[in-house]
């Protein structure tokens, strides 16, 4: 496919793996922040044409993981109510809350419909007057200008049955987290290549100076990461701390500035709960208090809801890189995608998921040797 | 209904006006009924056997073994590029059959039909069941309707059960493949399920899709006059694409399957749909292609035989039967590695971004 198919081109992966096993002179430590990144990497065994010349952490960067139980449990009581109908993307529906999951809502006569964009969400409000829309704004900030663009739109059109149960989160508090943690074991960062598209990348500039860190943001192709994780071995092997682009072809330096510019005109910072992490500050994004009425936590008051996440699950250990999925007591056996525990199970791009579909051969043939 | 009204409306199938609509009477058994098939389905799938109009249609076999197969259609919308809710419970039912090894004979219908659908759409469905049936050779000997009150159906649903006879020499079964096995497919990856999400209309999604729904029993006679008994394995891979279909043979035969990423045919036009909604090929619908193992040393032969149908000119080798990881369908990757291909929970979802 024209566009797609040269960045998966197995000679040139070849070509780029011999690079990097050449340019490596120890097992680095590399980490993917985005889920997609993950996706690919398992899915095309990238880990595994590298062997042990760079060791890939999987990062937080799936916003359906780090999306916290108690968030699920408050959208499904308002997907519950008789007047709503609850919008959200498909990856939502099957993510365990404490009872139940937005499917098994849908079953019991629950509105729910899977949308593709959350102005269809804002359509549905539209033309359905004598029903509460509510649509769950889930996701990084590659997500954020097109919710900031719903929430613009349902205040241009007057609508008050539209809202949005807001989830948001960003990736620089994130990093940041991690690089603080005592048992931090990264050493360089493939930033998400989606996430720049939207923000550039001048945020990254402090952290990759202040930690010592490498940073490249990153497509999601084959050819995309091979590239990446040979930049940033590069930059270790010569110790070297920037902020590189390997994704040039869709990432400027200051990002994408209209989509900020209706990012900041709807959203602010405020201090997020991340699954399995906890509350990092300044870490989400809220609406602004000119936005408020469109907030569905408000208007259905669901703030109350609270909800502590299974403590057999450990998606913070998955999702903070201590832990690789195949290595959670609970995997594959407790923890299944027809029964997760944890979000990253259910999610496409989650790590334990990933893992599941497209490892478990490995994972048996290594537990077997 | 008077005969002069019959007589009156003969060049007509369906004498009303392109809003009227399927009523609860037309399900009543009485003069609304009688009037729906006189005027709609008679006219469209009429047949000798079908036209005695009794409690159940009456046909010799000879000696021999009989496959039955059914299946229920829900498809929405009810018509779509490529065919329509009609001709896929046609070709659903007649390649089942195929796919047991089976020459179809008979089919028979039952539609349960949502009160509201304008008589204009059911027309142009049964219209276009007749057109398949009559296509591929096979009367629908007895059928059935209903009419369910509005909001208790989704515009149409049917049921068809599809009746044949095991042709001589095939004895083809999900759990027959075996370790050197060929698996090869039919036709291109995808068509159907995509089309029928872009017909859906809320993903803005233009271009050259069209369902693949098709008759595979020409195909697969071919296949079985070549081969006989040495066909291991057929199977259409309608729900849940190539990937399940795979899944289920490799659990029944206890082999591994291996398939290589560079040999699937998959049209550009499904690639670049899934790739932007974040579905997998391998995972969707297809409802006129199969797949077929047969001895590796067979396989040129019989990609020749399907070649030589326009329906089977893109017939492919996509992979082989292993005896290691029995039960798992592994993808050999462009770059060299492999991933397991298993089975989905449940339906696949577009992720977020």
């Amino acid at each position: 496919m024209k566009y797609l198919s040269e960045y998966r081109d197995p000679a040139l992966a070849r070509a780029l793996v011999r690079r990097i096993r050449h340019t490596a002179s120890r097992p680095w430590v590399l980490m993917e922040v985005c889920g997609g990144q993950t996706h690919t990497i398992v899915k095309q065994g990238l880990d595994q044409l590298l062997g042990d010349a760079v060791e890939l952490i999987h990062g937080p960067g799936c916003p359906v993981c780090v999306t916290p139980l108690e968030q699920i449990d408050r959208a499904l009581a308002i997907a519950s109510r008789p007047e709503v109908i609850f919008c959200s993307f498909g990856d939502m529906l099957r993510v365990p809350g404490s009872e139940c999951d937005l499917l098994q809502i849908r079953a019991r006569g629950g509105q729910i419909r899977v949308v593709y964009s959350p102005l269809d969400a804002v359509e549905i409000a539209r033309t359905t007057p004598d029903r509460e829309v509510v649509f769950f704004a889930v996701g990084f900030e590659t997500t954020a200008p097109a919710n900031a663009m719903a929430v613009w739109r349902a205040h241009q059109l007057g609508l008050t049955n539209f809202s949005l149960l807001v989830s948001h989160v960003t990736v620089p508090p994130a990093m940041t987290a991690l690089l603080d943690s005592p048992d931090n074991r990264v050493q360089g960062f493939l930033a998400a290549g989606h996430v720049c598209t939207v923000m550039g990348w001048t945020e990254y500039e402090p952290i990759a100076a202040r930690y010592r860190v490498p940073i490249v943001v990153t497509g999601f192709e084959p050819l995309d990461l091979l590239e990446g994780i040979a930049m940033a071995v590069t930059q270790l092997e010569e110790g070297r701390a920037e902020v590189e682009n390997q994704y040039v072809r869709a990432v400027k330096r200051e990002g994408t500035v209209p989509a900020r510019e209706q990012v900041e005109a709807v959203f602010q910072l405020v201090d997020r709960k991340w699954r399995g992490i906890g509350t990092i500050p300044m870490s989400g994004l809220g609406l602004r208090p000119e936005f408020v009425k469109f907030d569905a936590e408000r208007r259905f008051d669901v703030l109350g809801v609270r909800q502590e996440e299974s403590s057999e699950c450990r998606a913070g250990d998955v999702l903070r890189g201590r832990l690789k999925p195949a290595q959670c007591p609970a995997f594959g056996s407790r923890c299944t995608p027809e029964k997760p525990l944890g979000a990253p199970m259910v999610s496409s791009e989650g790590a334990c998921a990933a893992y599941y579909q497209f490892g478990r051969l490995r994972e048996t043939a290594g537990a077997g040797a | 209904m008077a005969a002069a009204t019959l007589g009156a409306n003969l060049s007509c199938a369906v004498p009303h006006g392109p809003g009227d609509r399927v009523q609860l009477g037309h399900g009543s058994g009485g003069k609304l009924s009688a009037a729906l098939l006189k005027q709609c389905f008679l006219p469209h799938l009429g047949n000798p056997i079908l036209a005695q109009l009794g409690d159940g249609a009456v046909v010799s076999v000879e000696a021999g073994e009989v496959v039955v197969s059914t299946d229920s259609f829900v498809v929405s919308p009810l018509v779509f590029p490529g065919g329509d809710i009609g001709s896929l419970a046609v070709h659903g039912s007649l390649n089942d059959l195929a796919m047991m090894g089976a020459e179809p004979r008979w089919l028979t219908a039952g539609f349960i039909i949502e009160e509201g659908l304008t008589l204009a759409e059911l027309d142009r469905i049964v219209q276009s069941m007749g057109a398949a049936a009559r296509a591929a050779g096979i009367p629908v000997i007895t059928g059935d309707t209903k009419v369910v009150e509005r909001g208790k159906g989704d515009g149409l649903f049917i049921n068809t059960t599809g009746i044949g006879v095991r042709y001589a020499g095939a004895r083809p079964g999900p759990d027959r493949a075996c370790p050197g096995d060929a698996v090869l497919v039919s036709g291109p990856i995808g068509r159907h399920g995509m089309a029928i999400m872009a017909a859906r209309g809320s993903l803005g999604l233009e271009g050259n899709l069209e369902s693949d729904s098709a008759c595979l029993w020409p195909l697969v006679r071919g296949l079985v006059d070549q081969l006989g008994d040495e066909l291991h394995v057929l199977r259409d891979p309608t729900r849940g694409g190539i990937a399940s279909a795979l899944n289920e043979i490799a659990a029944a035969s206890r082999v591994g399957v291996v398939l290589e990423d560079g040999l699937l045919p998959i049209p550009a036009e499904v690639n670049a749909a899934c790739e932007m909604l974040g579905l997998d090929p391998l995972y969707v619908a297809n409802e006129g292609i199969f797949v077929v193992f047969c001895p590796e040393p067979l396989a040129t032969e019989a990609l020749r035989v399907l070649r030589a149908q326009p329906l089977g000119g893109q017939a492919a080798l996509v992979g082989r039967v292993v005896a290691d990881h029995p039960g798992f369908v592994v993808l050999e990757t462009a770059l060299g590695a492999q991933r397991v291909v298993d089975l989905l929970p449940g339906d696949q979802l577009p992720r977020i971004c």
